[in-house]
């Protein structure tokens, strides 16, 4: 079939938009076709380009406070008459004072995770719209784990797969946040999954924090073991996902 | 506690997580801080004020949006903006435009700084800035989008097209130029 077609809708896909049986059959096409593969990467790249270069602008302390006290000068309003204990503006002041503390620190921490996923996501689509998607190609995880020896300042254990419906494929050194780390590549029906394990760094987001929902399509989990950070990404169900997460996350406390 | 002090409550819990962004799409659309400012409070004021109309299990992130860019839609910045722009700006895209590989994207996009990206998007005419910024910054839904700006979903998908193209194309001279 002509990629046209394809091609109109992969901004949609991109966008999370398509209905959930085009988003499976798109996938599908995905894997056979590298014109589409190739321009949904760009598409992925721009969205990146435009969310990093749109997260520019942020408010003054000054605006901050003077909403902060509008809105709950009107939440006053709306009360009983409050009475005029002296102590009352130092709490207010306090209390404005520890939300923009929160505020400042929930929203870097937030565009951080986002950042982090987003680049996960660009790593996972590039490896596979890539002529040589792995290095080390091998179902044998005694091959693929030792082929990184030397590769990698770390080590990690590799789950054993029989009797599940996970397949490896190979792997690849990668790289995040100009750090090394393995990225392996699993398959289950037709999809492909990317397994990244990084060394946990303090500035890396927190695997108990919450997952930002997924506007690639693109199912993500995420856990920490043995100073490791493992991220699971592909486009299988999400259950699927959890399971291989489930799997490695087992091998990684052996 | 009354149901007034709840909505009040309410308005608190959903209105600031927000402040962040809303500060954000104002300077984004005013290109000016002080009158991005002016913006944002205005919003915060009308939002405090009409919040009763706000129907709890709607979506309160378009509503507010919503607030702002009105708001911003009547200021004087606004009017100015809304005249520049012809009147066939949405007919005349009514297709969804594939990316063009013609020219490689990847790599001008590899290659492009944050800056250039930052003002290939402030060129861009507001009513395609303004989706653009809704999609990929705050990443709400093209139903979001279209409750936000008020416009029908495939018109939010045409604008999105077309200012991803503007981009992209924005992008590619400005590497040439380099």
């Amino acid at each position: 079939m002509s990629a046209d077609p394809w091609r109109n809708k992969i901004a949609a896909y991109a966008d999370g938009e398509l209905p959930a049986a085009e988003t499976r059959v798109m996938a599908e096409h995905l894997r056979t076709c590298p014109l589409c593969t190739s321009d949904l990467l760009a598409h992925v790249q721009l969205k990146r380009a435009i969310r990093s270069a749109g997260t520019r602008y942020n408010p003054s302390l000054a605006l901050r406070q003077r909403i902060q006290e509008e809105v709950e000068g009107r939440m006053r309003a709306r009360t009983k008459p409050v009475r005029r204990w002296t102590w009352l503006p130092k709490l207010a002041a306090a209390a404005v004072l520890a939300g923009v503390v929160l505020m400042l620190i929930y929203g870097s921490s937030f565009y951080e995770e986002r950042q982090t996923f987003s680049e996960l996501a660009d790593l996972h689509v590039a490896t596979l719209a890539s002529a040589t998607p792995v290095d080390v190609i091998s179902t044998d995880r005694h091959t693929v784990k030792p082929w990184f020896q030397g590769k990698l300042p770390f080590t990690f254990n590799l789950p054993e797969l029989a009797g599940t419906p996970f397949t490896l494929l190979g792997g690849r050194v990668s790289y995040l946040g100009q750090a090394p780390g393995a990225q392996l590549i699993y398959q289950i029906g037709n999809h492909r999954i990317s397994v990244f394990i990084f060394q946990s760094r303090l500035d890396r987001p927190s695997p108990s924090s919450e997952i930002p929902s997924n506007r690639l399509t693109f199912s993500i989990e995420t856990f920490s073991a043995n100073g490791l950070r493992y991220y699971i990404i592909g486009d299988a169900a999400a259950p699927d996902i959890q399971k291989l997460g489930d799997l490695l996350r087992t091998a990684a406390r052996l | 506690m009354s149901e007034e002090n709840l909505a009040a409550g309410s308005f608190d819990e959903l209105a600031l997580p927000l402040f962040n962004s809303l500060y954000n799409f104002a300077r984004w659309l005013t290109h000016d801080r002080e009158e991005a400012e002016d913006l944002v409070q205005e919003t915060y004021s009308k939002a405090l004020k009409g919040f009763r109309s706000f129907q709890p299990g709607t979506n309160f992130r378009a509503w507010i949006f919503r607030i702002l860019r009105n708001t911003f839609l009547t200021s004087r910045t606004g009017l100015k903006a809304g005249m520049t722009l012809s009147l066939d700006s949405d007919e005349a895209s009514e297709s969804i435009l594939p990316a063009t590989t013609e020219t490689p994207e990847s790599l001008f996009l590899e290659r492009a700084d944050q800056q250039m990206v930052q003002q290939a998007i402030e060129e861009l005419p507001v009513i395609f800035r303004e989706v653009v910024l809704l999609c990929d910054v705050e990443e709400m839904s093209y139903q979001e989008i279209a409750e936000t700006v008020s416009i029908p979903i495939g018109t939010v998908m045409s604008r999105l097209a077309r200012a991803r193209n503007a981009l992209r194309v924005a992008l590619a001279k400005k590497m040439q130029g380099v």
